[in-house]
């Protein structure tokens, strides 16, 4: 393997861990304060085709984002209506979020653009762009760590960085501001949380409301930045491995970063396998490598290395009165 | 706290269904209407396309078999306190039981095969179902966030199986090869010509048997009561001399099994042979069809009936009304999961409020039950 | 739903009483339901500022409700609530917080895995920024921790202190909220009795500092040893408020229980057998490990009824449990019959059962019953696989039903109606069901926990018959009760429980309330004998 390929494998990476990413520390707001949340696809989802739809017909991308960040938090306030107003059943809640967007986003992709679902194309200004950082283009020539910064680190669209500066943001919310002991508080004993004086509904909303928008944006990543328009299903179970991502990573911040970075180092793998069989990794079928994130977060689980134990309270909707 | 009667049963059972499921379609119907269509006419486009022949109704009999086994999947775990998310895994596996049975037993009589088949389908549906049950009972992981990630480990496997281990030798595409017409589960139509040219097939039989079947475990051996007194009180269920998680497995088999039989419907009966996605959603269909059914044997009998015509009228529909497709349904689908299992709070409240308007000779029986459950 | 009662006014000469100014605390006609439990009836309370009140009453009297709501958890549904003099209207914690109203819940209301610091400030944080929170936080700890003598390591998780350590951290964080009225919740339940003293000169330090501490128990001994009044609550009301000085523990008890109709159980000589229950070196831990049952040995003979006699919380309910095979043994033996039995594993209570060993457990709606469950069905749990309710895997239901019937019958359960959910069966009749299912087969050994909890007068009566029925017909019943009353009426040999142990025997024919009394404070026979 030469440094070319691995360049390129770490390139492909970051891309591709950037909506694990976003979506993980999505999920990880909501199940901290106590919020089971299995509809992180279908938010992603829907803002996927609602980024896609407003760029193809504004022309900008920033539109794009704007409006799918808006229509994810909408499907995350619905979401969290059911889970916390309602004191419903937050699993079923996110069955049913999964399985609307997945029928919506199809039906008015049909009706609104008679593609088969898909959007027009978006390009130029209705897309992200990758960004060329200072000196991306006079360092290339450096060996090494020319190349690290001017290919790996540069070159890519606003929302990549945007993705991994939410990891220390996030680290610092959790553990360093009020809302952040309350949002801990509020998932482990929200009964403590209450006999404080504090809202916990209104804590959960909040936390739903920071999901969907991390939900929104990547979502708008896959359609108007990695991608260039939203296709059926695009998002394929990724709210899934991200879920997985933030179990794996025992729902920390940076932790999740590295969980993202290892699960999008495997799709960069079984991609570029598929297309160029590598020597070493003949005998490995892409699927064992595509199977992996899922394979490793059950055995997490089942307590074989480590231990992942969530938010006590996660699940539970509060009820104060008996 | 004010205190609100419960429900009188038949309105538990049919009308607060029943009132999510209008809720449902009128918001579906909103989407439709959004889009400049007329509501009415897509739902009688839908009921003709699920019900107007021999041939749609074949079809609709057909998915509603699927769904059956799946609802029961989902309702028999639910009795026992358990969310097995995982039927559509469950069912995709079990399609390398079917397979193997068929191919294996190549030029053997269906009356042979459909059995075995069967069988096979039962176990390895169970046994991929058997794992997250395990690791629930022995090993503390929740069975909910297993079973998701089985579904994903069951497509990564069978994309590997069928592209290189069953991939026909002639073939292109990633199945495999063609049952021998012999070993196939005959079709209805074979029998009864109204039903021509549909799918629908032997296994439908499997289905209403199995309603009955799961009726009579649930309510009439004392597994059953076993698995109720553990849904509804784990404490109580182990002073019972139940041991918990023996049942949890056993459950956890016993769904996967149910959900396991979309593959025997599905590979010997209808595609005759192992294709990529053969399952579609149906494991999904079955938690609305659960939900919908209010985990009854008979309401999921109904609900599958209503979700095969919804699948089947789906289909009608873009030829009928132009530009409608069939994920209305899928939309409709989500609409009812989410208003008769994550937002029941929606209408029961109200409609207790009204039943007590209504009924105040019930006031003294709901102050009975509630002191009962007093405590200072 | 219902709000009645009067809604009372204090009469203007009561407040304008010289020296209104003493009262912390003064409540009036507070009325509280839950549906149709009238939890809080007219009660009133003045508790003067600088003082120790204590305030008692048997399980379910009223008083944490009465005090969630004047700490603003409930809302009361009418009354008054003066604080300092003034009337205030309580509508959450934060208000009772700001009112200098602090509350350590029994239930402690900490965050296991944060700090000690952590919990302290959460809440009350007085900055966006946590470090600068927890800075100000931490200098303001040193100062009450010297002020209070309240020792805490800030920096400790809560899950990894002792539970005395962990009422310290909610004693500490009502003070940095600068509560000076401070109500503590049976807040020795959980500590031991060293901790407990710890606890007793804390609240003393507190006293001495002018604060106003309301004391909740039920035990008496804490009464006499800390407070300066004491209010006795029964059943809802509130009874009577005496200077501690001036009263004794007899009186109090008295006035905790009520004049209540002297329950006389009608039961001639007990003439023992041979042992059917032993029970040998038990030694038990709770869920989360902490040993509760220490090297217990006893046995119960055929044809006696022995009582276990304790304040709760001294390992009464972990014994049973673990008799029952709903708890696994940490070590030692329980005997049937002469056969040893095995109750490892989570099915256990099956093979105790098989043995001839009934079961009335202690928290009916929690274990004895599937309250969504038709009373039938009911009256079969736990006995579900006997050949009578169908060979083989078949439930016979015409059977189960014909059974349930003649069992609810014999014991007059109301309504007779074997489909009725059973959550809608009221206490008593709820109680005669797990009762006639367990007593209706003819055990060898019946264990009961709290029969007649939550049960009314007519039905105790009749329960207890039963009980001394079993008895007589040679069986040996172990007997568990808070209620002493009924351990002395029932029982013809009653063992003491404390702090896991069996600290002494008695004769109920000759042993007095305060000989009982003492023992179960944890002051041994021979001592109490004296």
């Amino acid at each position: 393997m030469d440094l070319n390929f691995l360049i390129s494998m770490l390139d492909a990476t970051l891309r591709l861990s950037t909506p694990l990413l976003l979506a993980c520390l999505a999920g990880l707001y909501s199940e901290r304060a106590g919020v089971f949340d299995i509809g992180l696809e279908g938010k992603m989802l829907m803002a996927a085709f609602a980024a896609a739809a407003t760029a193809a017909v504004t022309g900008s991308a920033w539109a794009g984002l704007f409006v799918g960040m808006s229509v994810s938090v909408l499907t995350a306030l619905l979401q969290g209506a059911a889970a916390i107003s309602l004191k419903g059943n937050q699993l079923i809640a996110g069955v049913a979020i999964n399985m609307l967007a997945a029928g919506l986003t199809t039906f008015l992709g049909q009706q609104w653009f008679r593609q088969g679902g898909r959007t027009p194309p978006v390009s130029g200004d209705a897309r992200f762009s990758s960004i060329q950082l200072p000196f991306a283009a006079e360092l290339r020539n450096v060996p090494v760590v020319g190349e690290i910064y001017s290919v790996i680190i540069s070159g890519h669209s606003i929302l990549v960085y945007v993705a991994f500066l939410m990891v220390p943001l996030t680290a610092w919310i959790l553990f360093r501001t009020r809302f952040g002991l309350r949002l801990r508080a509020v998932g482990e004993n929200p009964k403590a949380v209450d006999t404080a004086g504090i809202s916990v509904r209104r804590l959960r909303y909040q936390a739903v409301l920071i999901t969907g928008l991390l939900c929104g944006m990547a979502g708008a990543y896959f359609s108007i930045a990695q991608g260039a328009g939203f296709g059926n299903n695009m998002t394929a179970g990724k709210g899934f491995i991200a879920l997985a991502a933030l179990i794996f990573a025992k729902w920390r911040p940076v932790a999740a970063m590295f969980t993202c970075l290892l699960f999008g180092f495997l799709d960069a793998l079984q991609i570029r396998l598929q297309s160029t069989p590598l020597p070493v990794l003949s005998d490995v079928p892409v699927q064992l490598i595509q199977a992996l994130p899922y394979i490793l977060t059950v055995v997490l689980l089942a307590g074989f290395i480590g231990k992942a134990v969530g938010p006590k309270a996660g699940g539970v909707p509060y009820t104060k009165e008996r | 706290m004010s205190v609100l009667k419960p429900l009188p049963r038949w309105a538990d059972v049919v009308l607060l269904p029943l009132l999510n499921l209008t809720l449902a379609f009128v918001v579906s119907g909103l989407v439709v209407l959004a889009i400049g269509q007329n509501p009415l006419h897509a739902m009688w486009a839908i009921a003709t396309g699920a019900f107007g022949s021999g041939y749609n109704f074949g079809y609709t009999l057909y998915y509603a078999t699927n769904f059956i086994f799946t609802g029961l999947a989902v309702a028999l775990a639910a009795h026992a306190g358990l969310f097995n998310i995982g039927g559509n895994g469950q069912a995709y596996v079990a399609g390398l039981g079917v397979i193997a049975v068929a191919l294996l037993l190549d030029g053997t009589h269906w009356i042979i095969v459909m059995p075995l088949a069967m069988l096979a389908a039962m176990l390895v549906g169970g046994i991929w179902a058997f794992i997250p049950g395990y690791l629930q009972a022995k090993r503390g992981s929740h069975v909910v966030i297993t079973t998701i990630m089985f579904n994903f480990i069951a497509a990564a496997l069978m994309v590997y199986m069928l592209n290189y281990v069953l991939k026909a030798p002639t073939g292109m595409a990633p199945e495999s090869r063609m049952i021998a017409p012999d070993a196939r589960m005959p079709r209805l139509a074979e029998f009864i010509d109204f039903f021509r040219h549909t799918p629908v097939n032997l296994s439908l039989f499997l289905a209403i048997a199995l309603l009955v079947g799961v009726y009579y475990l649930i309510w009439h051996t004392k597994f059953g009561f076993a698995l109720r007194t553990l849904g509804q009180n784990p404490t109580a269920s182990r002073y019972a001399g139940f041991s918990n998680s023996k049942i949890i497995m056993i459950v956890m088999t016993m769904s996967g099994a149910l959900a396991g039989l979309v593959a025997f419907n599905e590979v010997l009966g209808v595609q005759n042979r192992l294709v990529l996605d053969f399952v579609a959603d149906a494991g999904f269909v079955g938690i609305a069809v659960a939900l919908m059914g209010r985990n009854h044997p008979f309401g999921i009998g109904l609900a599958a009936l209503l979700f095969g015509a919804l699948y089947q009228g789906g289909n009608e529909l873009q030829y009928v009304v132009p530009g409608l497709t069939r994920e209305m349904v899928v939309i409709i689908q989500a609409l009812v999961i989410l208003f008769t299992g994550a937002m029941e709070g929606l209408f029961r409240p109200g409609l207790q409020f009204a039943f007590m308007l209504f009924t105040p000779e019930h006031k003294a029986e709901a102050m009975a039950r509630e002191s009962a459950g007093s405590e200072s | 739903m219902t709000s009645e009662g009067t809604n009372a006014q204090r009469p203007e000469t009561a407040a304008a009483k010289p020296g209104a100014s003493d009262w912390a605390i003064e409540l009036e006609k507070i009325n509280k339901r839950f549906g149709p439990v009238h939890a809080n009836k007219d009660i009133d309370l003045s508790v003067r500022r600088g003082t120790i009140h204590g305030i008692v009453g048997e399980n379910g009297a009223g008083k944490s409700t009465l005090m969630s709501i004047l700490y603003g958890f409930y809302n009361a549904d009418s009354g008054t609530i003066k604080v300092n003099g003034a009337i205030q209207n309580i509508t959450d914690s934060r208000h009772a917080l700001a009112l200098g109203i602090g509350m350590v819940h029994q239930h402690f209301m900490l965050v296991d895995n944060f700090t000690v610091l952590e919990n302290i400030i959460l809440g009350a944080e007085d900055s966006r920024i946590l470090g600068t929170s927890l800075s100000r936080a931490r200098s303001e700890l040193g100062r009450l921790e010297k002020e209070y003598d309240l020792k805490v390591n800030p920096d400790a998780l809560i899950e990894d202190i002792s539970v005395g350590q962990q009422q310290r951290v909610e004693i500490l964080k009502a003070l940095y909220r600068g509560a000076d009225i401070l109500i503590l919740d049976e807040p020795t339940g959980v500590l031991t009795p060293k901790e407990a003293d710890d606890l007793f000169r804390v609240l003393r330090t507190l006293r001495e500092q002018g604060k106003t501490v309301i004391l909740i128990t039920h035990k008496l001994r804490e009464i006499m040893a800390i407070t300066d009044a004491v209010s006795v609550m029964r059943q809802g009301e509130m009874v009577k408020t005496l200077e501690t000085a001036k009263t004794n523990p007899e009186e109090l008890a008295e006035l905790m229980v009520g004049r209540r109709v002297l329950l006389r159980v009608e039961k001639g000589e007990s003439h023992p057998g041979k042992p059917l229950l032993k029970i040998t070196n038990l030694t038990v831990a709770d869920d989360m490990g902490v040993v509760r049952v220490k090297d217990v040995s006893f046995a119960v003979r055929a044809g006696e009824i022995v009582g276990i006699a304790g304040v709760s919380g001294n390992g009464q309910t972990e014994l049973l449990e673990a008799i029952t095979g709903m708890r696994d043994q940490r070590a030692g033996d329980v005997i049937v019959n002469g056969h040893k039995l095995f109750l490892k594993g989570d099915d256990g209570a099956s093979r105790a059962r098989a043995a001839g060993l009934a079961h009335v457990p202690e928290d009916r709606q929690r274990m004895g019953l599937v309250t969504n469950f038709q009373a039938w069905e009911n009256a079969i749990l736990g006995y579900q696989n006997s050949a009578e309710y169908g060979g083989g895997l078949m439930l016979d239901g015409t059977a189960a039903r014909a059974a349930a019937t003649a069992q609810m019958q014999r014991f007059d359960v109301r309504p007779l109606n074997i489909s009725l959910k059973t959550s809608l069966f009221s206490g008593g009749n709820q109680q005669k069901i797990v009762l006639a299912r367990e007593i209706g087969r003819d055990p060898d050994v019946l264990i009961v926990g709290q029969p007649t909890r939550g049960v009314d007068i007519g039905a105790i009566e009749f329960i207890h018959n039963q009980i001394v029925k079993m008895r007589d017909a040679g069986k040996a019943i172990l007997l568990v009760s808070v209620e002493l009353d009924e351990i002395r009426s029932l029982a013809d040999r009653i063992l003491v429980m404390f702090d896991g142990q069996i600290v002494g025997e008695a004769d109920p024919a000759t042993a007095t309330e305060g000989e009982l009394g003492l023992m179960m404070a944890g002051i041994s026979n021979r001592e109490a004998a004296q």
